[in-house]
């Protein structure tokens, strides 16, 4: 869906999208990860289950609630991706008590 | 950080970098707060760090945020960033979230700088994977470089979108259509404006400049657009609409395959943050949009509240940037760091300057007013993403009795989800207008409230 301008000299760390390993550039936001992996849907929205991605980047529209390390509802285009870091689509909404 | 400065603003594109920096200089204890990693707002994005050569793609007036920059950063102003604003009240205590904990903070003055969002485009399947706004592109494009892989299709109107064709043509960006749905205004209807806007006589060049440069790459563009939709099960797959010249010709339906659909219809103030100050709202019909009541030096209607750049009505970057220093000069004043007359000496030049820049602003508006189609959707259309209500139950609710988006609300729960009304509010109050016959100002807007971002008990315990 989208890709690297250039993609050569480009630092980059390891993470998790939805139990698969993927290479991402350093620096770049979480929701701009998940569409640079070819993700289809980053949620289910909690009313229709209605699949969605990022749809402002800004911070805006809370489109990009997803679950991260294990924390649900983060707004996945504010946050700055990380090594190691676990991403999960989020299923409706959030529960409320979770097991850690 | 402290918890206390006698100056807070909030907000790091040009109006807040300026304003902070502006203040510092006078001597006050100033501190900036700001939602991104890096100060430039999203106008400026990434500017700080920007390589090649994303940084030549994306243009001269990108580059002009450097400077900017620089001076916020020299200026010895406190500077708070990756910061949420997730609390704000009419006793402008301001609730930061930052790294998982909450802090609060309190301020003689704040210059609110919090800038414009996008003017929501609903029209139907604008929910799906694969459909943004023409600015999350562009944010893409300055904040990771990166770029639609395959076809995309831009729609909509104004300078926005004609900006990112011109970006995306320079990248080498295969751009398969640009589908203009700018109402056919008249040329009478802009001849009045245009004497008005010569001082600003380059804003209108550039324009000029992306249009050839669109033309030249032989990318279609489509005019008097209908109908238009985004289609597709679980992602887009297609673009459909109409075209055609209008009055009685034949209309053409146009049905192409696309895997990013990019929308702009303009952008208006984000008013979250002046609304929850308590800043009085006016309506603005020029540019259909809310604005806030303010004097020249940015005062609003709360005492202690100050407002600059385009979230208290839209005025472009450069504006921006001078009406925060306007804004500046003001508080310092208030706060007893400059008197009256070296007040006015400093602003003289700043007022200059910004007349020129707003010069432009009536034409502008003018030229690329937004479509009725997408403020005022069909039945089916979602126009709250978050809780998934349609035009159609709005409708139904302003029939039922509902005079304003507060009321709707409580009867859908559309503006209830976790962005509180920004990506529906214009068109809600729209629709409640369009169904009762009220004026825009009787039918209002929605209340903010905070929490303004998700915050769990936890971050609001850790502090």
């Amino acid at each position: 869906m989208f890709r690297l301008v250039d993609e050569t000299s480009v630092d980059t760390l390891k993470l998790s999208i939805e139990g698969r390993e993927y290479d991402v550039p350093v620096g770049i936001s979480v929701a701009a990860a998940v569409l640079l992996c070819g993700i289809t849907r980053l949620r289910n929205t909690p009313v229709s289950g209605s699949p969605r991605l990022p749809y402002c980047m800004m911070g805006i529209c809370f489109d990009c609630l997803m679950t991260i390390d294990g924390f649900p509802n983060q707004q996945a285009c504010q946050l700055e991706v990380r090594e190691n870091m676990t991403i999960e689509i989020q299923q409706g909404a959030a529960e409320l008590l979770q097991q850690r | 950080m402290k918890d206390h400065y006698q100056l807070l603003v909030i907000g790091a594109g040009p109006a807040g970098l300026a304003a902070a920096a502006e203040a510092a200089r006078l001597g006050l204890d100033v501190a900036l707060v700001d939602e991104q990693k890096a100060p430039g707002g999203q106008i400026y994005r990434n500017v700080g760090s920007i390589q090649e050569p994303v940084s030549t793609y994306l243009g001269k007036d990108y580059l002009r945020g450097k400077p900017l920059v620089e001076e916020f950063l020299q200026s010895g102003a406190t500077y708070i960033n990756s910061a949420s604003v997730w609390y704000l009240d009419e006793r402008l205590e301001t609730g930061l979230l930052i790294d998982g904990a909450s802090h609060f903070i309190t301020a003689e003055r704040l210059i609110l700088a919090t800038g414009a969002q996008e003017r929501p485009m609903p029209l139907p399947g604008w929910q799906l994977p694969g459909v943004m706004t023409a600015g999350a592109g562009q944010i893409l494009l300055k904040s990771a470089a990166m770029i639609p892989s395959r076809r995309v299709v831009l729609a909509g109107s104004g300078p926005l979108l004609l900006l990112i064709a011109w970006q995306y043509l320079q990248v080498g960006v295969k751009i398969g259509a640009i589908i203009d749905t700018t109402p056919g205004s008249g040329f009478s209807k802009l001849l009045p404006y245009l004497p008005r806007a010569l001082p600003a006589f380059d804003y209108l060049l550039k324009g000029l400049s992306f249009i050839l440069a669109i033309k030249k790459a032989g990318i279609p563009v489509y005019k008097a657009v209908a109908d238009l939709r985004a289609e597709g099960h679980e992602s887009l797959e297609s673009v459909s609409f109409t075209t055609g010249l209008g009055d009685g010709n034949k209309r053409t339906e146009i049905d192409m395959e696309a895997e990013t659909l990019l929308l702009h219809q303009g952008v208006i103030p984000n008013l979250r943050l002046p609304l929850a100050a308590g800043c009085e709202l006016e309506w603005d019909a020029l540019q259909q949009s809310w604005k806030i009541v303010k004097d020249i030096w940015g005062q609003s209607s709360v005492d202690q509240v100050l407002v600059a750049g385009d979230c208290a009505g839209i005025v472009g970057a450069r504006a921006g940037e001078l009406q925060g220093r306007l804004c500046a000069l003001q508080a310092a004043h208030q706060l007893k760091k400059i008197d009256l007359q070296p007040r006015d000496r400093a602003a003289t030049r700043i007022k200059r300057s910004l007349q020129r820049h707003l010069s432009i602003r009536p034409f502008l508006d003018t030229l690329y007013p937004p479509a009725k189609a997408y403020q005022l959707p069909d039945d089916e259309t979602l126009v709250c993403r978050c809780e998934e209500v349609n035009a159609g139950q709005i409708r139904e609710a302003a029939r039922m009795g509902c005079v304003g988006p507060n009321q709707v609300k409580a009867f859908t729960r559309c503006g209830m989800g976790p962005c509180q009304g920004c990506l529906c509010g214009s068109t809600v109050s729209a629709l409640i207008a369009d169904e009762t016959g009220a004026s825009m100002e009787q039918v209002g807007y929605f209340r903010v409230r905070p929490p303004f971002k998700p915050i769990t008990l936890g971050e609001l315990a850790n502090t």
